[in-house]
């Protein structure tokens, strides 16, 4: 197991926080609640070692450009792809920004 | 029940079993009377499995939902199969059985508060050991003190099952509603295979663990009492008209001599067959069962 921190800049905060996913094999669960100061912070959690590289070009590809909400975010990952990763952090913030505050 | 497919039925149907632990007790409660006991965010997941080098899950595998169903206050404990096979540990075993120790509090204080456990479960975390095993005490004797004042009704819709000391706890409940997918054991099939052998049990027979394990053998034999499609509506339908049933007048757990003289019955001598068992324990079903 591996954990991992990144940083972000972002837009306005998050309007709520949600859950997806959950750790089953090859899945993983997204924490998402709003974050200050133009910042995304993700913590990463992982079981497996090694592969802070693609986390970081994933990552990147998704946050890069600053225009998510700002967001503080935890992954709890048991070895999905880098597709799953990319699409269940886009369905917290789909649920963030509809539902605006569930759970 | 029969095995034919109905296409239409089986086109329009909204797949219980297929739904996470946390969209599983949603769809149970009333729409809008859903609250969430120590959920996600409160950060409340076991402190053993990082130390062994396995990943978390924010709510330790359990959701504890509180609302309405069909207007009347219900407890729904749904456990998530998907996480750790639904393993019992210290923190998912502890909001189990104190949501129950709460609810049989209301209870005392005139608020009739039932609950719906959802077994997906192998039983014990092994990694968190004994502390498992004392939530699952913690369990059981939680469901007799509920279900003295109202029904505690257990679901287990697959594919995982319940096993191990889950199972007993699933045989402390009020009713127990399973589909055909659902397996019901405290043993599971490479478990008993691994300790008898695999001319008591071949593990990898599929219809022998489903014919004498599976939901629609278990309800047959009167160890069930519904073997239900996996299907939302359905689900829900069905806990629902046990509830309007209330506290059965004897509940399975009172009914041991007769499962014990069932069960001398049985031929050790010979590998089990479904129809065999159905044929003693069906009997006897009818005969203790007033309903």
């Amino acid at each position: 197991m591996e954990r991992l921190e990144f940083a972000f800049g972002a837009a306005q905060p998050a309007l709520g926080r949600t859950v997806t996913g959950v750790v089953a094999s090859g899945d993983l669960e997204v924490l998402l609640e709003p974050g200050g100061g133009g910042q995304t912070t993700i913590a990463v959690q992982t079981s497996v070692d090694g592969y802070g590289a693609t986390w970081t070009a994933l990552l990147e590809r998704v946050f890069g450009a600053g225009a998510l909400p700002a967001a503080r975010i935890e992954i709890n990952d048991n070895g999905a792809t880098p597709g799953v990763v990319r699409m269940r952090i886009e369905q917290a913030f789909e649920e963030a920004q509809s539902t605006g505050g569930k759970p | 029940m029969t095995t034919e497919i109905d296409i239409e039925q089986l086109l329009r149907r909204d797949s219980f079993i297929e739904r996470s632990a946390r969209s599983r007790a949603q769809a149970l409660l009333d729409p809008g009377t859903v609250r969430e006991l120590v959920g996600p965010f409160d950060r409340v997941s076991s402190p053993w499995l990082a130390l062994q080098n396995l990943v978390t899950q924010s709510d330790d595998g359990v959701v504890v939902a509180k609302g309405r169903l069909d207007g009347q206050p219900t407890v729904v404990l749904a456990i998530e199969g998907a996480f750790q096979g639904g393993s019992m540990g210290e923190v998912g075993g502890a909001k189990i059985a104190g949501a129950l120790e709460l609810a049989a509090r209301d209870n005392r204080r005139g608020i009739p508060t039932q609950a719906v456990i959802l077994f997906e479960t192998g039983g014990v975390r092994l990694q968190e050991a004994n502390l498992g095993l004392a939530a699952i005490a913690e369990i059981q004797s939680a469901i007799v003190d509920v279900r003295r004042y109202r029904p505690v009704i257990g679901v287990s819709a697959g594919t995982v099952g319940c096993y191990g000391g889950m199972s007993i706890a699933a045989g402390l409940c009020s009713y127990l509603v399973l589909t055909r997918e659902a397996r019901l054991g405290l043993n599971g099939p490479q478990v008993i295979e691994q300790e008898a052998g695999i001319a008591e049990f071949d593990s990898r027979n599929r219809a022998l663990i489903w014919g004498l394990t599976g939901g629609e053998q278990r309800a047959a034999t009167g160890l069930a009492d519904a073997c239900v499609a996996d299907d939302t509506a359905e689900v829900r339908a069905t806990v629902a008209r046990l509830f309007a049933q209330g506290v059965p007048a004897r509940h399975r757990s009172e009914r041991t001599s007769e499962f014990l003289a069932a069960l001398e019955q049985v031929d050790t001598e010979t590998q089990a067959a479904a129809a065999a068992v159905r044929a003693i324990y069906g009997e006897k079903q009818r005969q203790g069962d007033p309903a």
